[in-house]
C-alpha cells in the first residue's frame, strides 16, 4: 500500500499509484494513519478513530461518505494505507471546497492538509495555519495525537506561512504521497524532511510507522532541533517532536542507507505522534525548509561526508584524486552519466580532484540523486565549495526547482528504502553511513541550528588542486652527492652493479667520497682526485661520480640517483657514462669520459687507498690516463675499463704504459673515474660488449685489487674527463693517463701494497660486480637496439599507411 | 553563424557533434568528414617540426560556396572542426580562434572528469550549454 502513491503525478486516476503527496502531506498522512492504525495492522477499519478523524474534518457526512467511497474503503471495507491517504487527500480537497474527484487527488495544487478539527487545540488550528497549505491540524485528534501542529507551531513560529504554503503546494505537486513514495518518488521537500530528520531526536523510536518513516525520517531530521524528546515534543512544545515523528517514520525504513535519518525517526517511536502531526510537522518543516536551500547539507550529513572523505584521503585539506573519487562514487551504482554530471557540478575548480567541500557537494548530490531528486543544472549555492551552509533551522522550504532533492536526500533514502531496497543494497557504504546518520541523529540534540560550515577552501585555485610529486633534482652539490652516495651505497649493497655499494661500508664511504670526487673530477675537477675509493662498484662510482660531478658542476644531470640505463653508445662518452652510471652509478658525464671506470671495471681502488689515492692520483691521474689509454689498447688485463677508455682516448694519450705502477695507483684513483670511463667506454664500446666485459672483469680484478685501496682517490679529474668523450678527449689524455695509471695501478694491484687482503676481496667483489654490470649493460644494449629497430620499422609502416590512406591531398 | 561544431578523436570518429538545426545537416556532416583529411594533411605537414611548435589553430580549412570550415587540433590529435556560414563576414579569424579556445578549455574540463573515458561520446550538460551559447552568440 505504501507503495501505492507513486511519485508520478501523472496518474491521477490511480488510487494509489497516482497519488502524489507532498512531503508534508505524506508525513501528515502517515502520522494519521499510524494514529488510526491502532492495531497496527496497516489497515484501518472504518472504526472509531477513522470516523472520528473524518468527523473532525468537519465535513458533511455525505461528503465523508463520498470520500470513503472514492478512496475505495467502502469497497474494501477498510482503509488500507493508500485508501487512507486518498481519503485524507480527499478530505483536504473537500475542505478546500473543491469537488471531490479522484482526479483532484493529484491535480489540485496547493491543497492544504486535511484539517481535522478537534476543536480543542488552538494550536492545531494554528498548525493548520502554519501548514497553510498543508497545514492540517491533526492535532485536533483530540489530544490523542499531541498536536504536532502545535509543535510545529512552536517550532515553526518563524516559518512563514507562505513558506509553508509554498512548500505545501510544492509538496503536493511534487511530492508523492509519503506513504507511497518515500521510496519511490523524490519527496518534494526532501530536504526539509531531511533536515528534520537530521535531528533524530530520540523518542521517535517507538513510532512504528514504517512506511513513511524512512522517508520521513529524513525530514524529521531536517527538523531543526526538534528531536529531543518525543512526547514532550508532541505535546507541542517544540518542533522536535515533529522530528521525532519523522524520525519514527524514518525509523522503519531499514535500508536507506543514505539517510541515517532513520535512526532519528526510530527514536520517535515513543510518541504517539500521529501521522498527521508528523505530517504536519514535516510539512511545516518542509515548508520551512523551502526557505532554506534544499540542498543544504545538514550537520550529520556533513559529518558523514567528512568521514567518508577521510577514508579516502586522511588529510582533510588534501585532495581526492579523480580516480579514487570515481571508484568511490561508482559504488553508488548511479549511472555513469549522472555521476559524470555530478562530478561536473561539484568539481568546482575543474582540476580533476575533489577537495573536502567538493567532495561533500558531490556526495550530497549523489545522495540526493539516489533519493530520486533530479540533479540540478548548476551547483546549488549551498553546495558551493567555498561555503557550505549547514544551517537549516528555519526553512524547510522545498526546493521547487528541479531540485527534487531536499537538501537532505539522505533522509529520503531511508524512507525510500522499502521501495528501493536496491538503494540500500547497492550502496553498502551508504548503509553504513546511514548508521552513521543514525548515530548522528541520535546524537544531535540541537537540530535546530546546524553548524554553519565555513569552509573557505579556495577550490578555484587550480594550483592547489594539482598535487603531483615535485621532482627532486639532484643538486649538483658535492654534499648532496656524497649523501646520495652514502645512501646509495647503503642501499645498494646488494646491487651488483654498484660495486661501490658492495664495498665495505667504509670503502663505500670512501668510494663515495672518492668516486664522487672522482666523478666530479671527471667532469670538472681535474685535479680533484678525491680519494674516493674507486669504488669497485661501478654504480657507486657512477653515483659518486654523478654526485661529484654535480658537485663539480660537471654533470649535474648525471647525478640523478638512478643510474641512467646503460646506453651502448660507444662513441658517446656521456651516454656510455650514463650506462656506466647505471652500473656504476656513475654520473653519465663521467662515464662519457669513458674513463669513468666501467663500474665494474673501476677497481674499487679508491677506498682503501683514499689516502694514498690522492697523491697517487695526482700523479697517477696524469699518468693513469695515459697509462690507461695505453693499457686499454692492450686490453689491459688489469683493467678492462681502462682498456675501453683507452681505446677511445688512448689516441690522445701517449703510451702510458710506463706507469704501470702509477697507473695502478692512479688507476685506483682513476678507477672511479675510470670506472665511469670504463663504463662509458664500455658503453661506448657497446659493440665491444665483449670487450667491455672483458675489460670489466679485467678492470674488476684490477679494480678489485685496487679498489679497496686507492680507488677512492682515483683521479676524479679523470672521471670528469670521462664524462664526455669529446670533452674528455682533451682531458682524455689526462684521463687516459689517469686511467691508464689507474689501470696500471690496478693491474699492479698486487704490487700495490694496499690492504692487500682487503683489496683482494674488494677486487673480487668488484670483479663480480663489474661482470654483472657488463652483462647487464650488454643486454640492455641489445635490447635497446632491438627496440630501435622495431620503432623504425613501425615508423616505416606507419608512413606507408599514411600514404595509402591519404586519398587526395585536397578536397 | 556557426552551423556545426564537431569534436573528433584522434581516430577520427566524432566525439561530439552539435549543429544548428537546419536542413541538410547531413551535408555538413559530410563536409566535416572530408575536412578531416585536410586537417590530417595540415598536421602531417607540420608534424615534422616539434609538436610544440605546431600551431593548434589550423585556420580556414577550405571554403565552399556557402560556408567555411575551420579546424583546430590539440596536441593529442583531438580535432575540432567548425563550419561557419559564409554569409557572415563579420566573423573574424580572431573570433574563431577564441571559439576554438573555449572549446578546447571545455574539452579539457571534460577530460578532468574521472567518469569520462576518453573516446566516449561527450554527454556533458555543461559542455552542451557552453557550446550552445557559443554557437548562438555569433548567430
Amino acid at each position: 500500500m505504501r507503495g501505492g502513491g507513486s511519485s508520478s503525478s501523472a496518474e491521477p486516476g490511480c488510487k494509489m499509484e497516482g497519488l502524489t503527496l507532498s512531503e508534508a502531506e505524506q508525513r501528515y498522512y502517515c502520522d494519521l494513519f499510524s494514529y488510526c492504525d491502532t492495531e497496527s495492522t496497516k489497515k484501518v477499519a472504518s472504526n472509531g478513530r477513522v470516523l472520528e478523524l473524518f468527523r473532525a474534518a468537519q465535513l458533511p457526512n455525505d461528503v465523508v461518505m463520498q470520500i470513503m467511497e472514492l478512496c475505495g474503503a467502502t469497497r474494501l471495507g477498510y482503509f488500507g494505507r493508500s485508501q487512507f491517504y486518498i481519503a485524507l487527500k480527499l478530505v483536504a480537497v473537500a475542505q478546500s471546497g473543491l469537488p471531490l474527484r479522484v482526479e483532484s487527488l493529484n491535480t489540485v495544487k496547493d491543497l492544504p492538509l486535511p484539517r481535522f478539527v478537534v476543536s480543542k487545540n488552538e494550536q492545531e488550528s494554528r498548525h493548520t495555519a502554519l501548514y497553510s497549505s498543508d497545514a492540517d491540524n491533526p492535532a485536533s485528534y483530540s489530544g490523542v495525537i499531541p498536536p504536532p501542529p502545535g509543535r510545529i507551531q512552536v517550532k515553526k513560529g518563524s516559518v512563514s506561512h507562505d513558506a509553508v504554503q509554498q512548500r505545501t503546494s510544492t509538496d503536493q505537486q511534487e511530492s508523492t504521497s509519503p506513504v507511497v513514495s518515500p521510496q519511490q518518488s523524490p519527496p518534494t521537500s526532501p530536504h526539509t524532511w531531511r533536515k528534520h530528520n537530521r535531528h533524530p531526536s530520540g523518542g521517535n523510536n517507538e513510532r512504528p510507522l514504517a512506511g513513511p518513516g524512512p522517508f520521513w525520517a529524513p525530514f524529521s531530521e531536517a527538523q531543526p532541533g526538534s528531536s529531543t524528546s518525543s512526547d514532550p515534543i508532541w505535546s507541542g512544545h517544540s518542533p522536535p517532536p515533529h522530528q521525532e515523528n519523522w524520525v519514527s517514520f524514518a525509523d522503519t525504513p531499514p535500508t536507506s542507507a543514505i539517510l541515517a535519518m532513520h535512526p532519528a525517526s526510530v527514536q520517535d517511536q515513543t510518541t504517539v505522534r500521529t501521522v498527521a502531526s508528523a505530517a504536519t510537522t514535516n510539512e511545516i518543516r518542509r515548508q520551512s525548509s523551502s526557505y532554506d536551500d534544499p540542498w543544504k547539507i545538514t550537520d550529520e550529513q556533513r559529518q558523514y561526508y567528512v568521514n567518508q572523505f577521510k577514508t579516502i584521503q586522511p588529510d582533510l585539506n588534501g585532495f581526492i584524486p579523480g580516480s579514487a573519487a570515481k571508484e568511490f562514487f561508482t559504488k553508488s551504482k548511479l549511472p555513469i552519466l549522472e555521476l559524470s554530471h555530478i562530478w561536473e557540478l561539484s568539481d568546482f575548480d575543474k582540476d580533476g580532484a575533489l577537495t573536502l567541500d567538493e567532495f561533500c557537494a558531490a556526495f550530497h548530490l549523489v545522495v540526493a540523486r539516489k533519493n530520486g531528486y533530479d540533479l540540478p543544472e548548476k551547483l546549488p549555492e549551498s553546495l558551493m565549495p567555498k561555503l557550505i551552509d549547514l544551517e537549516d533551522s528555519t526553512e524547510v522550504g522545498e526546493q521547487t526547482g528541479e531540485v527534487g532533492y531536499s537538501s537532505s536526500p539522505a533522509e529520503a533514502p531511508p524512507s525510500k528504502s522499502p521501495s528501493m531496497p536496491s538503494l540500500n543494497q547497492t550502496w553498502p557504504e551508504l548503509n553504513q553511513s546511514s548508521e552513521q546518520w543514525e548515530t548522528f541523529s541520535e546524537r544531535s540534540s540541537s537540530s535546530q541550528t546546524l553548524t554553519q560550515f565555513d569552509s573557505n577552501i579556495a577550490p578555484a585555485d587550480p594550483d592547489t588542486a594539482i598535487v603531483h610529486p615535485v621532482p627532486i633534482r639532484m643538486t649538483p652539490s658535492k654534499i648532496h652527492m656524497q649523501e646520495m652516495e652514502l645512501k646509495r651505497t647503503g642501499s645498494d649493497h646488494a646491487n651488483p652493479t654498484s660495486p661501490l655499494l658492495v664495498k665495505p661500508p667504509d670503502l663505500s664511504e670512501e668510494n663515495k667520497m672518492s668516486s664522487s670526487v672522482k666523478f666530479t673530477a671527471g667532469n670538472t675537477v681535474n685535479g680533484y682526485s678525491s680519494s674516493d675509493s674507486y669504488a669497485s662498484d661501478p654504480e657507486q662510482i657512477g653515483s659518486t661520480v654523478t654526485r661529484q660531478r654535480s658537485h663539480s658542476g660537471t654533470s649535474p644531470d648525471n647525478t640523478a640517483p638512478p643510474p641512467p640505463p646503460p646506453r651502448p653508445h660507444p662513441s658517446h662518452s656521456r651516454s656510455s657514462s650514463l650506462d656506466m652510471n647505471r652500473s656504476f652509478s656513475v654520473t653519465p658525464g663521467q662515464q662519457q669520459a669513458g674513463v669513468v671506470a666501467y663500474p665494474p671495471a673501476v677497481p674499487p681502488r679508491p677506498q682503501p687507498s683514499q689516502g694514498a689515492g690522492p697523491h697517487v692520483h695526482r700523479p697517477v691521474d696524469a699518468e693513469g690516463l695515459i697509462a690507461h689509454t695505453s693499457t686499454s689498447p692492450q686490453q689491459i688485463p688489469e683493467q678492462p675499463n681502462f682498456a675501453d677508455f683507452s681505446q677511445f682516448e688512448a689516441f690522445a694519450v701517449s703510451g702510458v704504459n710506463k706507469e704501470e705502477e702509477d697507473e695502478i695507483e692512479m688507476h685506483s684513483e682513476v678507477l672511479q673515474v675510470e670506472k665511469a670511463t670504463d663504463s662509458a667506454s664500455s658503453l661506448r664500446v657497446a659493440k665491444a660488449d665483449g670487450r667491455v666485459e672483458d675489460k670489466a672483469p679485467a678492470n674488476v680484478p684490477t679494480s678489485a685489487g685496487k679498489g679497496t685501496t686507492p680507488l677512492a682517490p682515483p683521479p676524479k679529474p679523470i672521471r670528469r674527463r670521462l664524462k664526455s668523450e669529446d670533452e674528455l678527449r682533451p682531458e682524455a689524455e689526462e684521463h687516459t693517463q689517469k686511467t691508464g695509471v689507474i689501470a696500471a695501478v690496478l693491474a699492479s694491484q698486487p704490487s700495490i701494497p694496499r690492504s692487500v687482503g682487503k683489496d683482494k676481496k674488494a677486487i673480487q667483489a668488484s670483479i663480480r660486480r663489474n661482470k654483472e654490470t657488463n652483462t647487464v649493460l650488454a643486454r640492455l644494449n641489445s635490447e635497446l637496439q632491438q627496440q630501435l629497430k622495431d620503432v623504425l620499422e613501425e615508423r616505416i609502416s606507419l608512413e606507408v599507411q599514411l600514404e595509402q590512406l591519404r586519398p587526395f591531398s585536397h578536397l | 553563424l556557426v552551423l556545426l561544431s564537431v569534436i573528433c578523436c584522434p581516430q577520427n570518429y566524432p566525439l561530439y557533434i552539435r549543429s544548428v538545426p537546419t536542413e541538410n545537416e547531413l551535408k555538413f556532416h559530410y563536409t566535416v568528414h572530408t575536412s578531416l583529411d585536410v586537417v590530417d594533411e595540415k598536421i602531417s605537414a607540420m608534424g615534422k617540426a616539434l609538436v610544440d611548435q605546431r600551431e593548434l589553430y589550423l585556420g580556414l580549412l577550405y571554403p565552399t560556396e556557402d560556408y567555411k570550415v575551420y579546424g583546430y587540433v590539440t596536441n593529442s590529435k583531438v580535432k575540432f572542426v567548425m563550419v561557419v556560414d559564409s554569409s557572415n563576414t563579420a566573423l573574424r579569424d580572431n573570433e574563431i580562434r577564441s571559439m576554438f579556445r573555449k572549446l578546447h578549455n571545455s574539452y579539457t574540463d571534460i577530460m578532468c572528469n574521472p567518469f569520462y573515458n576518453p573516446g566516449d561520446r561527450i554527454h556533458s550538460r555543461a559542455f552542451d550549454n557552453m557550446v550552445n551559447s557559443m554557437m548562438m552568440q555569433v548567430c
